[in-house]
């Protein structure tokens, strides 16, 4: 099925199990949603765990949290990523810091799905993941799905989970299909291995999982074999798996949508280098540049985003061919 | 005097003697950081707590020790969190601002201002959804009127019917500005005719007032008729924090606030015509001071929380 299906999916097989998960957001019921990932939800569980809310981000996550402190478990749907920081006090204040403060007494399991990325010509103030900006939050858990296989089973993964989430998904990537198996839920903090291979580690997420995997396939018609793990979760962030393919292959390339200046991408060089791994190369970097936000002009968004020829490129050097 | 009023003094007399020895206790360094009460206000505090049944729920702000004292939350809970002892209300880790208490409806006291009036929305459609017969409340102040939040939770609630009670506590300041430097109205209660609810003014300082009002707000979101945005016009006695004394206040204002203390005008009308004796009063003033001492006491004796086991109690 498709990504987009995926996410109905996810939300139908969550919302049919549990007649406590709710989803809010904008337009979320009306013809299946802004980006169609809704189909069929409010036809077959109503308009009360289906809400469209008014344009009021800050509000309506303020609104989930009570929700879910009173037993509901809501999901809520932020139309473009570059509205998180809309709601960054309730999403930084209030979900990250609620149980905390609270001593414990309070339960937080809201799962906030935002839909960003570029590639759309949507310009700047609609094409940021914003994978990167609520990092390093006590208490705020983050997924991001790569693969129609993620955006089912990391999705229902974040439902579940007892804390909040921000489910990052791409819209660049809504009509990609893939292999789906429904049932299945994710572990938390469990990133997938997307090609397994020997030669260098590519770390991705989101739209640069499949360009790796993309840049993997060419680079392995030149005996170039590239492991590419898409990370899943970046809170919690799958460390054992991360550490153990970069200490086999010596070589680590990260490739992410977002400057590296902000995002997880230095997280991940600086742990291998704090627990001592031995680099074959110093790690690579490929993401957006750090001194210009994403344009509209269709040559100068494809310009600035990473590409499968780009990561290869990078491969090699890694490889030294 | 009526068992029910009795209380209402009672109560009204714990919220300010819990106050001043609050005060006491950080003038000497036993609490640390910072604290916002609430002396003058707690005919708000009561008057509207007295209206709620225990499975209704209220958020409140950082000047919320007269909510939790008003649901019952015990002297030396509330000290121990003053405290940050782990036998205070939140494990000693939310401190003087975060005063919950989930048990007895209390789901959370926000340093942030107007961050609680979408939360006691959600509250209140979750009990929608379910179709339970509860209500939430949110107390915030006058400043909280002129945020995002405000706006967004009111236009919410009276789009959706949400069963909650708005509480604005216009204590004529928001933080060291008056009111009317950073509000082009004075009667905040006029805000809810912009989405299309009512809006009541009520004297904060007459807990039965308050009490009568906030019965009627309840009764409407608790059968189904809506949101209700209730002023209370009120004054506190101290500055925006501890470390205000309040010197941006004109001189006489403070002394005539007192005058019409919310405890006195009780105590005035049992004493009045509902057979108490001034000695009656009295009695409830001492037990209620020999109960602080005691908790005060109980609180300072209390271990402080580890570091372990706060970090047990990020995630669920």
């Amino acid at each position: 099925m498709t990504y987009r299906e995926a996410i109905g999916a996810a939300l139908f097989d969550e919302m049919a199990a549990d007649t406590s998960v709710v989803l809010l957001g904008e337009d979320v019921a009306t013809d299946g949603g802004v980006f169609k990932t809704n189909a069929g939800l409010v036809e077959a569980f109503g308009a009360g765990r289906v809400r469209n809310t008014p344009i009021s981000e800050n509000g309506f996550v303020g609104v989930a949290l009570g929700m879910a402190v009173m037993g509901l478990r809501p999901v809520v749907e932020i139309m473009f990523s570059d509205f998180l920081p809309t709601a960054g006090d309730q999403i930084v204040n209030q979900l990250a810091k609620y149980r905390f403060m609270t001593g414990g007494q309070a339960r937080v399991p809201v799962t906030i799905r935002s839909i960003g990325g570029a590639t759309g010509r949507f310009g700047t103030q609609h094409s940021a993941t914003g994978e990167g900006w609520f990092l390093g939050l006590p208490g705020l858990r983050l997924a991001t799905a790569g693969s129609a296989a993620a955006a089912y089973a990391v999705l229902r993964a974040a439902i579940r989970e007892d804390n909040p989430v921000i489910a990052f998904e791409h819209k660049g990537l809504l009509a990609r299909r893939g292999l789906v198996e429904r049932g299945a839920v994710a572990e938390v903090g469990r990133a997938a291995v997307a090609r397994a291979g020997a030669d260098l580690t590519i770390v991705a997420t989101l739209m640069m999982v499949e360009r790796s995997i993309e840049a993997a396939t060419v680079l392995a018609g030149e005996g170039i074999d590239a492991e590419v793990i898409d990370l899943r979760w970046l809170n919690p962030l799958d460390w054992p798996t991360v550490l153990d393919s970069i200490g086999r292959t010596r070589r680590l390339l990260v490739v992410e949508e977002e400057p590296h200046a902000g995002g997880w991408g230095s997280l991940v060089i600086s742990r291998a280098a704090r627990e001592g791994l031995r680099l074959a190369r110093p790690p690579r970097v490929i993401s957006l540049p750090d001194d210009i936000p994403v344009p509209y002009s269709p040559p100068l968004e494809d310009a600035i985003l990473p590409t499968a020829a780009s990561i290869a490129a990078a491969a090699r050097e890694l490889v030294d061919r | 005097m009526s068992l029910e009023r009795s209380r209402w003094y009672e109560t009204m007399v714990r919220i300010r003697l819990f106050e001043e020895r609050a005060m006491a206790l950080f003038m000497s360094g036993a609490i640390q950081g910072t604290t916002h009460l609430c002396d003058g206000q707690e005919a708000v505090s009561v008057g509207v707590v007295a209206a709620l049944r225990d499975d209704d729920v209220l958020t409140n702000t950082y000047r919320g020790h007269g909510e939790a004292i008003a649901r019952g939350m015990p002297f030396e809970v509330a000290f121990a969190e003053l405290m940050g002892r782990s036998t205070g209300c939140c494990g000693g880790l939310g401190g003087s601002m975060h005063l919950a208490d989930f048990e007895r409806g209390n789901i959370g006291a926000n340093a942030i201002v107007g961050a609680g009036l979408p939360i006691a929305v959600g509250a209140a459609l979750a009990f929608q959804l379910r179709g339970e017969r509860r209500v939430a409340a949110a107390f915030f102040g006058d400043g909280a009127t002129n945020i995002g939040t405000f706006h967004e939770a009111l236009n919410m609630a009276a789009v959706w019917h949400a069963p909650v009670v708005f509480v604005a506590v216009n204590n004529l300041y928001g933080e060291y500005s008056r009111v009317r430097d950073t509000t082009p109205i004075d009667d905040l209660a006029a805000r809810s005719s912009a989405y299309a609810l009512p809006g009541v003014v009520v004297d904060g300082q007459d807990v039965d007032a308050v009490h009568a009002a906030a019965k009627e707000a309840v009764e409407r979101a608790r059968a189904g008729r809506g949101p209700t945005l209730l002023e209370a016009k009120t004054y506190r006695y101290r500055g925006h924090s501890r470390s205000d004394p309040g010197r941006y206040r004109p001189a006489d204002e403070l002394e005539a606030w007192r005058r019409r203390d919310p405890i006195e005008i009780l105590g005035g009308r049992l004493t009045a015509g509902e057979g108490a004796t001034p000695d009656d009063l009295a009695n409830i003033r001492a037990r209620v001071a020999a109960e602080i001492d005691a908790a005060t006491s109980t609180a300072e004796q209390a271990p402080f929380p580890t570091l372990a086991h706060a970090a047990r109690l990020v995630y669920a």
